[in-house]
């Protein structure tokens, strides 16, 4: 089947490096889809007729490959709308049915806002939240968590990775501590999965959320894995209704959606090795392009345990918001709150506590399937011509090579 | 967010970058915002009698903070220290069609403009010998 899908950048487009906020549909992923919107249009719950058993047996499919690329069994995969959807279930599922076993969770500032919220909730209801402070790296360890331990822990809800600064978490301690002290590990794993190496059985994962529109997939679609076996875990459904997915999410199954989340955890799992190795080396081009013709330039994260394809840099003196504006041919996101209208930097990296003036001055690229070495190149000569030029009208750099130190200065003003 | 032409403009042509004599008895200095929150301005005025016949803006923070600080240096060239001292706020989010969030970079535009005045009066309130040093 052919058809007009462009995935490729036409020329007075914006170059795409925001690989953690989305990714487009490879078009691989959108040509096994298109048939579920057509011919194959059944409901996958209709057990009467072959249009019905089609959509099934699609629907099937795509279990198995979610399965695989957790290293999980396909009666373990809960469809969902996305990893929003996903997190409430298990957050939300995991309290109602084990509640009366303990009421306290344990999770960490920099999550992603539908775990942290969901915590928030929780706390509405009578649940006591421990929200844990990343390392300066971004990191959350396992020690980290066993401080936090009480016996009437019944959740630890700690991202894989995370989708500002790629920091990879101590899932695989975490969730052995978590086996030993008999409280459920629930892993918001939407940054890592087709991205690194994920195992729900030797990392002792008990619940894990992914989004296809991370991986190559379509948007509006995810899973929550829900573990069966050492221990069973149940859940409290949030959605009443048909009593789709075991009972789990009722609600018609988005059938050309999880077809496309299933295509897409295939190739990621085929193209894991070769996909990583390529967007490592085009991010450390990215970077030493950049630091080899700037100073004052500072890296966010971890060093060692981090995303291929995600960098996070602050580049002090420039606010974020006016950098984006200089690069505006390059699509990037900043921790800056100029963006928001809550007037407060990334929650992230003031949890890592960057500082607020380090925050305001972030920019995160992310690379991808699609990013090619020319783009790369290109954003870094842009980015090191609109520092420079925003440095040279910045009050701060002006101060700092006068040799004032900024933080003895006492500012007027300011909210 | 989409940014309106004036302020694109003033971004990417901003009007009096630069730096003015700190130490000079004709020029005033204002320095307002703080980095933590993402907004500094660095607005100088030189005068000569009560009349402002130079400004110079050096501003770290967005693209309408840039363009509100710029706007201010252009506004404040040829008038009087209390001609300078009517530019209210409301005037720059009008001229630029600033957004609600951005009403803040106005808000420190024209403080920007008080704190240079009001530095200018203060050093010409001083015997003549007490600023050299």
């Amino acid at each position: 089947m052919s058809t007009s899908h462009s995935i490729s950048p036409s020329a007075s487009a914006p170059i795409y490096m925001d690989y953690q906020a989305t990714t487009p549909v490879d078009p691989r992923v959108l040509n096994e889809m298109l048939p579920y919107f057509g011919q194959s249009f059944g409901n996958a719950a209709s057990r009467n007729h072959a249009f019905g058993w089609n959509a099934e047996a699609a629907v099937e499919n795509a279990r198995e490959e979610v399965a695989k690329i957790l290293g999980a069994s396909s009666k373990e995969i809960v469809f969902t709308s996305g990893s929003t959807e996903a997190i409430n279930l298990a957050m939300k599922g995991i309290v109602e049915m084990y509640g009366e076993k303990g009421r306290h969770i344990i999770t960490c500032e920099a999550e992603h806002k539908a775990v942290l919220d969901t915590a928030k909730h929780l706390e509405k209801h009578g649940c006591e939240v421990t929200y844990l402070k990343p390392g300066r790296d971004g990191r959350t360890t396992a020690a980290d968590v066993a401080a936090a331990m009480r016996p009437d822990t019944v959740l630890v809800a700690i991202m894989w990775a995370n989708n500002e600064v790629g920091t990879v978490n101590d899932i695989r301690g975490i969730g052995a501590l978590c086996k030993e002290k008999g409280a459920f590990f629930f892993t918001d794993a939407t940054q890592a999965v087709g991205k690194i190496p994920v195992d729900v059985e030797a990392d002792h994962v008990d619940l894990l959320c992914l989004s296809a529109h991370k991986v190559y997939g379509p948007k509006g679609v995810g899973a929550l894995y829900v573990r069966r076996r050492n221990p069973r875990v149940r859940l409290v459904a949030q959605m009443d209704g048909g009593g789709h997915e075991r009972g789990m999410r009722s609600g018609t199954l988005n059938v050309p959606g999880i077809v496309g989340l299933g295509a897409a955890c295939r190739i990621a799992r085929e193209e894991l090795a070769s996909e990583t190795e390529r967007a490592i080396a085009l991010r450390d081009r990215l970077e030493a392009n950049i630091t080899s013709r700037l100073d004052h330039v500072h890296f966010n994260g971890s060093r060692e345990h981090r995303l291929p394809g995600c960098l996070n840099l602050s580049f002090s003196y420039v606010e974020g918001e006016s950098l984006l504006m200089g690069i505006n041919d390059i699509a990037v996101s900043s921790g800056s709150a100029c963006t928001s209208a809550s007037l407060e930097p990334s929650h992230v990296l003031r949890a890592m506590d960057v500082g607020d003036e380090l925050a305001h001055s972030s920019i995160r690229f992310g690379i991808g399937r699609f990013t090619t070495e020319a783009e790369v190149d290109y954003a870094a000569d842009r980015l090191v011509d609109v520092v420079k030029r925003l440095r040279a009208m910045s009050p701060l750099y002006e101060m700092v090579q006068e040799g004032i130190d900024l933080s003895t200065v006492n500012w007027q003003g300011g909210h | 967010m989409a940014y309106s032409d004036k302020v694109l403009d003033h971004y990417n042509q901003p009007r009096n970058v630069g730096s003015l004599d700190k130490s000079s008895s004709k020029v005033g200095t204002g320095v307002v915002g703080a980095p933590e929150c993402g907004d500094v301005m660095k607005l100088q005025i030189e005068v000569d009698g009560d009349r402002i016949v130079d400004a110079k803006f050096k501003t770290f923070g967005c693209g309408s903070a840039i363009a509100s600080s710029s706007l201010a240096t252009e506004w404040i060239k040829g008038k009087t220290l209390d001609e300078a001292l009517e530019i209210r706020n409301t005037d720059i989010v009008q001229e630029l069609s600033l957004p609600p969030v951005k009403i803040h970079c106005s808000v420190l535009a024209e403080d920007a403009i008080k704190a240079a005045v009001a530095d200018f009066k203060a050093k010409a309130a001083q015997p003549k010998e007490v600023t050299k040093s």
